[in-house]
């Protein structure tokens, strides 16, 4: 039944995908100054705040899994770091493309560039450093000690813009209780406000689809495990 | 005063072993001397305020590379005959422990650090570099702080890891990298024989902030990392 939802859910979140894309390549029209690229932004932004989320529940589970050193936590976060930084590199990609467009290269080396590169590389090492324990309790433990710290990065990128006088421009959301942001206009700020929706179930479905493979390559450790004892 | 007694012991009983063998010291100042020729053959040496510029990246890059060779030796030393298992089991807390190994592993560093540094002053004519000296030794302590207090507690947890000397570094470094960018920029303004203002001061407050935050984040998750 949880995954007939599941499935369910990544169905319904994929067509509002396709009805966001007639809407952001038909409907809307290109923008003042940037043209047709500036449609990179319905992916680009919202690629970045779930992979931040997704980093942001991995370390709120890594150090639940330390507190309460229950297995579950464990598996919410390897999923949730590996789903993030999936969207980390799409975020990177799109980024990229968007810079060579609009300030002629592919890269630069500005404060919040270079945190979201760096973010990537830890959380790259963190996956690889898993794969090289055995004991999956040993890995549990450290993978949760080596996620609370990694974490420390995901803020600093986050705040990059506002700490660094960046090329990165600053926010453009109009939330409630930020001065910044709020010069979108309001029919494309809705499409982009959709796309977040669509991108985060959509992440929130594959973690969920990672979690149960998570669960069940337990299950077949702890048989291999049983067989072996045999 | 009996977690300081227990911390001190850890240390001395780190660095005594190391000054026995020497083999980390040996290793990782010949393998810093190396990179310091290598970084000659990189830019021009004559141009000495091209050297001034770079000066601080250079130097931190040989002091990190130099000290992951110390920090990879901390608890792989404690392998052989289960001595760790034997630490950790022992009456001292796991944050004693843990801030023993990293007061020995800042002093080797620190050894390193202050013979690399008049080479390196030497060698490439930088006759400014010790105008500052007192400052420059500060941003040099605080920087080897930051690198063995982080250093120190991924040694911990890629001790028992397959390739371990290839897991360090890269988990290390990227995490660093703020203390060793701040490192870098208050290094370069000191050796060129300027002093530290304005906007460097920014840099300094990162460096202190990064210390005190890494060694709390480290103190509060070793029980975590050290264990029986």
């Amino acid at each position: 039944m949880r995954e007939k939802i599941l499935y369910v859910l990544g169905v319904a979140a994929t067509l509002l995908l396709v009805r966001n894309l007639y809407v952001i390549f038909i409907t809307l029209p290109d923008e003042q100054d940037q043209g047709a690229i500036y449609r990179i932004m319905f992916f680009h932004i919202p690629a970045w705040f779930v992979c931040f989320t997704a980093y942001f529940l991995a370390g709120v589970t890594s150090v639940l899994y330390l507190v309460k050193k229950q297995f579950k936590y464990d598996v919410f976060s390897v999923s949730a770091v590996e789903v993030g930084l999936a969207f980390t590199l799409i975020g990177l990609a799109t980024g990229s493309i968007w810079a060579r467009i609009i300030w002629g290269i592919w890269w630069t080396w500005d404060a919040r560039l270079t945190w979201a590169f760096i973010t990537c590389l830890l959380y790259a090492a963190y996956l690889m450093m898993r794969n090289m324990m055995d004991d999956a309790s040993t890995r549990a433990r450290f993978a949760a000690v080596v996620c609370t710290f990694a974490f420390t990065s995901v803020a600093i990128t986050f705040k990059a813009i506002e700490w660094w006088r960046t090329q990165h421009p600053g926010p453009v959301l109009s939330l409630p209780g930020r001065s910044a942001g709020g010069t979108m206009d309001p029919e494309m700020e809705a499409a982009l406000r959709l796309n977040y929706l669509a991108l985060f179930v959509i992440a929130g479905v594959l973690i969920a689809v990672r979690m149960n493979q998570e669960k069940r390559l337990r299950e077949v450790e702890s048989l291999r495990r049983q067989v072996h004892a045999m | 005063m009996r977690f300081l007694r227990q911390t001190a012991s850890i240390a001395a009983k780190d660095l005594r072993s190391e000054l026995r063998t020497k083999d980390s010291l040996n290793a990782a100042g010949s393998f810093a001397l190396v990179i310091i020729v290598l970084f000659s053959f990189m830019l021009d040496p004559t141009e000495t305020q091209t050297v001034y510029e770079l000066s601080g990246g250079l130097l931190w890059l040989v002091f990190a590379f130099a000290g992951a060779l110390i920090l990879n030796r901390s608890f792989a030393r404690e392998l052989p005959n289960d001595c760790l298992d034997m630490l950790v089991a022992s009456p001292v807390s796991s944050s004693a422990l843990f801030l023993g190994k990293a007061t020995a592993n800042f002093t080797l560093l620190l050894v390193v650090e202050l013979v690399c540094l008049p080479v390196f002053g030497g060698m490439y004519n930088l006759s400014r570099w010790s105008t500052h000296l007192g400052p420059l030794l500060g941003v040099v302590v605080l920087g080897t702080w930051g690198v063995t207090v982080i250093g120190t507690m991924f040694s911990a947890i890629t001790v028992n890891l397959r390739l371990r000397e290839l897991m360090l570094p890269i988990l290390v470094y990227p995490i660093m990298i703020p203390c060793l960018m701040a490192a870098m920029k208050l290094s370069t303004v000191l050796i060129s024989g300027e002093a530290i203002t304005g906007d460097d001061w920014i840099w300094l407050r990162l460096l202190i902030g990064f210390d005190i935050i890494f060694t709390s984040l480290s103190l509060l998750t070793v029980d975590f990392v050290l264990v029986s």
